[in-house]
């Protein structure tokens, strides 16, 4: 591992050498909500000045770069009675993603296992992340981030650079030769022993500051234990089966593929979209068969998805505490109160 | 049109069914909308034979096979025909909230002495207008398509399905899928009323997209939580008043909040 320093005004030149020739996206702000709070958003970005490197969390997680809401997996042309398909993973060109916090880099790291590193990769996946150039960046937790929790507070791979505000300065740990090789055009220096001490001690105050926990001890065991339990349905009364927290998950990757012809009958095509669990449809079968009507089962196999079944297969939970899902859930349904209730203790008693 | 007849698909022959088009109570802003998309009209048009569309056509005929069917029922000679185009279609497609729901026409239900309201409206002139009914309320229906108005999109993708012998599938979950695929920031933060986690989504979002709370006009999903979303609407410091005349707008959620109806004087 290679570490640098360099001066603040640096970070502009930079990303002025990365955009010159790069589709650069990062966090923004897209509005401002009913109390004057911005709220943030990942864009393609031309202006350093439009980056908000202090931002919070973004509404939706970076996702949507490498799993789109909605992806063509195939398109056809149709000729008399004949037909030709033709397969694009839609990818233009290499994007580089300036910002990403430690959670968010986690959620690829965990999608990696399952969309790349598995027995069948999936290629749409692949062919964007083959393509990425990731800049992390530090942040400050916000009262519902849990990610101390799970694991996901600090990032150890799956980026290019990561960037820690030293106060005065950037602190860089540089992992790619890719990265190592941009950082030439800036003026870095070899931190020094103060910039260890520094670092450290930033390290330790950001620690300080997360307030949202989770006991994920025998968190997989449990939850087998309580597959009955009066909790689930407490919840599934609350829940409004929107899709809304699988929509902003960093790492909710299920999906459904409709065909479609179009209206002159000249195409088709395959689209994928991704869905939610928690959603009426999803787990609705060819002849109409539904095998979880009800919402209190649905949002059940959820939190078994993050928090049992990927734990079992990949030794981790499928959950990187980011608080995405609790902060827009109009229902106020957050990981850290089901978890707890499941546990025994909590507000539904 | 025998040539047409014989077109195919990958080989199989297209189904082209006869249909027609009627409108009962309502602004016939669901036919406007299927003359609206210039640009796919004529493959639409070669999808089907348009023997009845008063929008658009003066012949007439009585021979169709699917009969598109907008606006809500308020009169008997409505009722009347309404049986007899249910006698003569194969398939009956209600089309739109008025046809679907009753649509806005049936706010006037709420009223308890509908007799002064006519009087108020019509003074002595005799107007023949009874409550409002959905068209399922008064013969049975095949097929529903919602919205106020219809997507354009969804009946070329209905008409092509039946065309070329896919089946119809519509929707179960809520407009915030769609939203949330659009990006949208939720208009609750904005503090902003919206009926979009119970309404029945296929809009694309339209109304949410366009940063106005969705009033319901598709109707509700499946397995809609009612009583979750006025509870929230309550605690995003909303009126009873104003959740109600949300869900009471396009009569979509009426079935489900019974007890309410008639409370206006």
């Amino acid at each position: 591992m290679i570490f640098r320093v360099f001066e603040k005004e640096e970070l502009k030149q930079l990303f002025d050498i990365l955009s010159d020739h790069n589709r650069v996206v990062a966090p923004v702000e897209a509005g401002r909500d009913g109390s004057g709070r911005p709220v943030y958003a990942f864009s393609d970005v031309r202006e350093f000045n439009d980056i908000r490197l202090n931002h919070t969390v973004t509404k939706l997680p970076a996702k949507r770069y490498f799993l789109p809401f909605k992806e063509d997996l195939a398109t056809f042309t149709i000729e008399n009675d004949n037909w030709h398909k033709s397969i694009a993973y839609n990818i233009e060109q290499p994007f580089i993603l300036f910002g990403l916090h430690p959670c968010d880099i986690n959620a690829l790291n965990k999608l990696d296992k399952v969309l790349l590193h598995s027995v069948y990769p999936m290629p749409y996946y692949a062919a964007k992340r083959k393509n990425m150039f990731i800049i992390g960046f530090d942040c400050i937790p916000q009262p519902y981030c849990f990610c101390r929790s799970m694991g996901a507070d600090t990032a150890l791979h799956g980026f290019d650079m990561f960037i820690t505000d030293l106060g005065a300065r950037y602190f860089v740990e540089i992992l790619t030769d890719t990265a190592y090789n941009f950082l030439r055009h800036i003026r870095t220096e070899e931190p020094g022993e103060d910039d260890h001490i520094l670092y450290m001690k930033v390290v330790a105050e950001r620690n300080e500051k997360f307030t949202a926990h989770v006991d994920t001890t025998d968190l997989a065991k449990i939850l087998d234990m309580e597959f009955q339990s009066d909790v689930w349905k407490y919840w599934g009364d609350r829940c409004l089966a929107c899709g809304t927290c699988a929509n902003v998950c960093p790492t909710c990757y299920c999906y459904g593929v409709e065909e479609t012809v179009d209206i002159d009958l000249k195409g088709a095509r395959k689209t994928k979209m991704l869905y939610s669990c928690n959603v009426m449809d999803f787990a609705e079968v060819a002849g109409g068969h539904n095998f979880r009507p009800e919402r209190h089962t649905r949002l059940k196999y959820r939190y078994y998805h993050k928090h049992r079944g990927f734990v079992e297969a990949f030794e981790e939970s499928l959950c990187v505490g980011c608080g995405r899902c609790g902060e827009s859930c109009l229902a106020d349904i957050t990981v850290p109160e089901v978890i707890a209730s499941v546990r025994g203790s909590g507000r539904n008693e | 049109m025998a040539e047409s007849r014989t077109r195919t698909y990958l080989g199989v022959p297209l189904y082209r069914p006869r249909v027609a088009f009627f409108e009962f109570s309502s602004c016939e802003g669901c036919q406007l909308q299927i003359l609206n998309n210039e640009s796919t009209l004529l493959d639409f048009l070669s999808l089907v034979e348009v023997v009845n569309f008063r929008e658009a056509m003066t012949e007439r005929s009585e021979d169709y096979e699917i009969a598109f069917v907008e606006g809500s029922i308020t009169t008997e000679e409505e009722i009347k025909r309404l049986k007899k185009i249910r006698k003569n279609a194969k398939t009956l497609a209600a089309m739109g909230s008025c046809a679907c729901f009753g649509g806005v026409n049936q706010l006037k239900n709420r009223f308890r002495n509908p007799a002064s309201a006519k009087r108020e409206v019509y003074g002595s002139h005799p107007v023949d207008s009874g409550p409002v009914r959905a068209v399922e309320d008064v013969v049975g229906v095949d097929l529903r398509i919602y919205g106020c108005p219809i997507s354009k999109d969804e009946v070329e993708k209905i008409v092509l399905h039946i065309a070329i012998g896919k089946s119809i599938v519509v929707p179960k979950y809520p407009v915030c899928m769609e939203c949330k695929r659009n990006e949208n920031i939720c208009l609750f933060e904005f503090g902003e009323p919206c009926l979009g986690p119970v309404t029945r989504a296929g809009c694309d979002s339209w109304c949410p997209s366009n940063r106005a709370g969705c009033w319901g006009c598709r109707g509700p999903a499946e397995d809609v939580n009612l009583r979750q979303m006025r509870k929230i609407m309550e605690e995003n410091g909303f009126s009873e008043e104003t959740i109600i005349d949300r869900l009471e707008c396009f009569g979509g959620f009426l079935s489900l909040m019974k007890p309410e109806r008639g409370r206006h004087g």
